[in-house]
């Protein structure tokens, strides 16, 4: 992931063909799946800096109860935009990011398939950020009524709506592109010999998000257009008034928003899948289970949207019929998650920063794994609807399980990609702030929902300021140990040692075969795979 | 498999963006279908009169009915003649709302109810209200409609008062 144009390390021999324009024009033009990976990466980590400044000035309003810093208008804009941001500009860019750099390199591919497809849709991501983050400026303010866009907020709020809504149709076109792409890629441009019970796992894991991504990516579009028809063109999808149903934008929206989580965590398990066996001197175990169980939760998926709206008043069949759908992805889930203690039982084990954070990802996601599980319940669920017991399963899930997965996977490929070493005592540093923060953060937030905290509130009864208060200080330290990455990996990129072709004893996947840096151009004759 | 890799890309292309296109269909396709599902399951008939089966009346007990008016967004007038009643579980009982149309144009409007606490909806029975349809006034148009109703004997005993409230929409293909 450098920035900077790469370092001509003597006996390139395919460095002859890296001929490029230099300059801003090589990141405009470029269609280089290792450059548009590094762009990838690099919006997300800018996307999460900026989701991450909007949830501490989130913390710092709850550090006491009582309004302090924001109005409460502005505050629901910040949890709006936080989620909006962090899913659609940290998390899934920076999946996208991953698999640009590591699909065509573990199966032995030239490129992508589409290699102007993949600049136009990396190039569209700054486009919809500017258009949600500049969507503050408008009189209204931003989109205040939550990420989901919940009808009839969403219908009657101010212009920020709009701004968010053509953001999330302009990220919804890049997700839908990148996606084509990379089935394309997996499916037309593997190796000789690298059949598909052959691929590495995060090729599988992304395939299946791929076909996930755009089976439903659409359906958000047709939600949000129906959004703006209602807003503008005198259509009654979501107004009641004119015999439409607020409640059908839930169920469009969640036939979208359940797939997505899967979205989010799919790589997640495909990066962990990578290093786990890396670190512990063994095969995967349970290779093909894990390809069934990827593909299982992928199914699944599509069935268990309504759990997310227990209390919208759907007849008792219908609860009992989501309620039992997901708590039948634990199956799935927890073939994984044996699998991957599995592979780690009797290995030759060591902690270095990757697999720190894929051992901190298995215990901390099992933790959100089972909170699920708990708002699975229907009753429960009633009880926990809309408190922070949610946002702490969530965030469990999503920044322990697919933030910590990329964490490791930036540390594990950086030699890789940079030629460069990062400071392991760094890195180090980084997991451990990371993981103490993270829960001094987000664990408290289960005492508070079970508590009966709401969330997405700017100001709470003072029984609550307690744990609140250790939340905030607790994302301080989060975000700060955060710049502490940031830190890392440049310094790695500038200064760090130069990497072996393979650092990694334990690797075994094609890219491994190939230099550290790896060259400009790869695998343009084809490896041969055994 | 890569014999032609840029032609059969292209075609692996054409299928994923049919899917896409299919994908987007699917959204708008939910709704007829989602419809389809309230009919038969009769979630959304608020709009239909209630059957009344046991008219025996509860003379034991008083429920005190409060009556609200509200409006979403409309110049209009509306109220209810009086504004509490009381009624005994299993009576037939009468209430009048009047609701004024103070624009100089036509308008058509729809009342949806709602009650409280939440749970007393299913034990209040309308069996004719002004809700049922959509309601159009000619400009400055006052007029009286009635709401009969029983509540249910059943209702559980700690519940003494309910709220009926309404509120008038404007149906917004109407608008001239």
């Amino acid at each position: 992931m450098s920035s900077i144009p790469h370092d001509h390390v003597a006996g390139h021999a395919h460095d002859d063909h890296a001929h490029h324009p230099s300059g801003i024009m090589r990141w405009i033009t470029t269609t280089n799946h290792k450059d548009i990976g590094t762009l990838y990466l690099w919006f997300s980590m800018i996307m999460f800096l900026a989701g991450g400044v909007l949830a501490l000035t989130i913390r710092t309003e709850l550090f006491q109860p009582g309004l302090q810093i924001v109005d409460p208008e502005f505050f629901n804009s910040l949890t709006t935009l936080h989620g909006l941001i962090m899913i659609f500009g940290a998390i899934m860019p920076a999946a996208v990011g991953f698999a640009n750099w590591q699909v065509p390199l573990m199966i032995g591919a030239p490129d992508m398939a589409f290699a102007r497809m993949n600049n136009w849709s990396f190039w569209l991501l700054p486009f919809a950020a500017t258009l949600l983050i500049s969507s503050f400026l408008v009189p209204g303010g931003a989109a205040a009524g939550g990420w989901t866009m919940y009808a009839p907020l969403s219908v009657q709020a101010g212009m920020g709506m709009d701004f968010t809504i053509f953001a999330v149709h302009i990220l919804g076109a890049s997700s839908i592109m990148g996606a084509i792409n990379i089935i394309t890629t997996i499916l037309n441009l593997r190796a000789p010999g690298m059949t598909l019970m052959k691929m590495p796992l995060f090729v599988w894991t992304w395939l299946i998000t791929a076909y996930l991504l755009i089976a439903v990516m659409p359906v958000l579009a047709g939600a949000v257009t129906m959004l703006l028809t209602d807003r503008h063109f005198g259509t009654s999808f979501f107004n009641a008034a004119g015999g439409g149903d607020p409640v059908m934008f839930q169920h469009i929206f969640w036939f979208f928003g359940h797939p997505e989580v899967y979205i989010m965590i799919l790589p997640s398990f495909g990066i962990v899948s990578t290093i786990l066996p890396a670190f512990s001197r063994k095969p995967l175990f349970g290779y093909a289970s894990m390809v069934y169980a990827t593909g299982s939760i992928a199914i699944l998926s599509f069935i268990v949207w309504a759990h997310h709206m227990f209390t919208v008043g759907m007849p008792a069949a219908g609860q009992v019929f989501f309620m039992y759908a997901t708590m039948l992805i634990a199956v799935p889930t927890g073939v994984k998650v044996f699998n991957w203690v599995a592979t780690m039982w009797k290995g030759s084990l060591t902690f270095e920063t990757p697999m720190l954070f894929a051992i901190g990802f298995i215990f901390l996601f099992t933790m959100g794994g089972f909170t699920g599980l708990v708002l699975a319940i229907t009753p429960v669920d009633i009880q926990l609807q809309d408190t922070y017991y949610v946002v702490a399963h969530f965030h469990y899930v999503l920044v322990a399980g697919s933030l910590f997965a990329f964490f490791g996977g930036i540390y594990y490929w950086l030699p890789k990609w940079s030629g460069r070493m990062y400071d392991e005592t760094l890195g180090k540093w980084h997991f451990w702030l990371s993981m103490i923060f993270f829960n001094v953060t987000f664990f408290p937030m289960h005492f508070l929902g079970l508590a009966g905290m709401p969330r997405r509130i700017p100001d709470y009864a003072t029984q609550f300021a307690d744990w609140n208060m250790v939340a905030s200080i607790g994302a301080f330290g989060f975000g700060l140990s955060q710049i502490l990455f940031l830190y890392t990996v440049l310094k790695a990129i500038r200064f760090g040692p130069r990497a072996p072709a393979r650092p990694w004893e334990g690797s075994d996947t094609l890219e491994w075969t190939l230099p550290s840096p790896v060259p400009y151009h790869t695998f343009e004759t084809p490896p041969a795979v055994v | 498999m890569t014999a032609l890799p840029v032609h059969s890309n292209r075609v692996l292309l054409a299928k994923l963006c049919v899917v896409v296109v299919v994908m987007f269909g699917f959204g708008f396709a939910m709704i007829p279908f989602y419809n389809k599902i309230c009919d038969v399951t009769g979630l959304r008939d608020i709009d239909l009169a209630d059957k009344v089966n046991n008219t025996q009346i509860d003379t034991s007990r008083s429920i005190r009915i409060e009556l609200d008016a509200n409006l979403n967004k409309l110049p209009w007038r509306f109220r209810p003649l009086t504004p509490i009643v009381s009624v005994h579980p299993g009576e037939l009982a009468q209430v009048v709302y009047e609701v004024e149309n103070t624009t100089d144009r036509p308008m058509t409007g729809q009342a949806v109810p709602s009650y409280g606490p939440r749970r007393a909806g299913e034990y209040f029975k309308k069996l004719e209200c002004f809700c049922f349809t959509k309601q159009s006034f000619t400009p400055h148009e006052k007029r009286q409609m009635t709401v009969v109703f029983v509540v249910d004997p059943k209702l559980p005993g700690d519940v003494a008062t309910i709220t009926l409230s309404y509120t008038f929409f404007e149906v917004e293909g109407n608008k001239t």
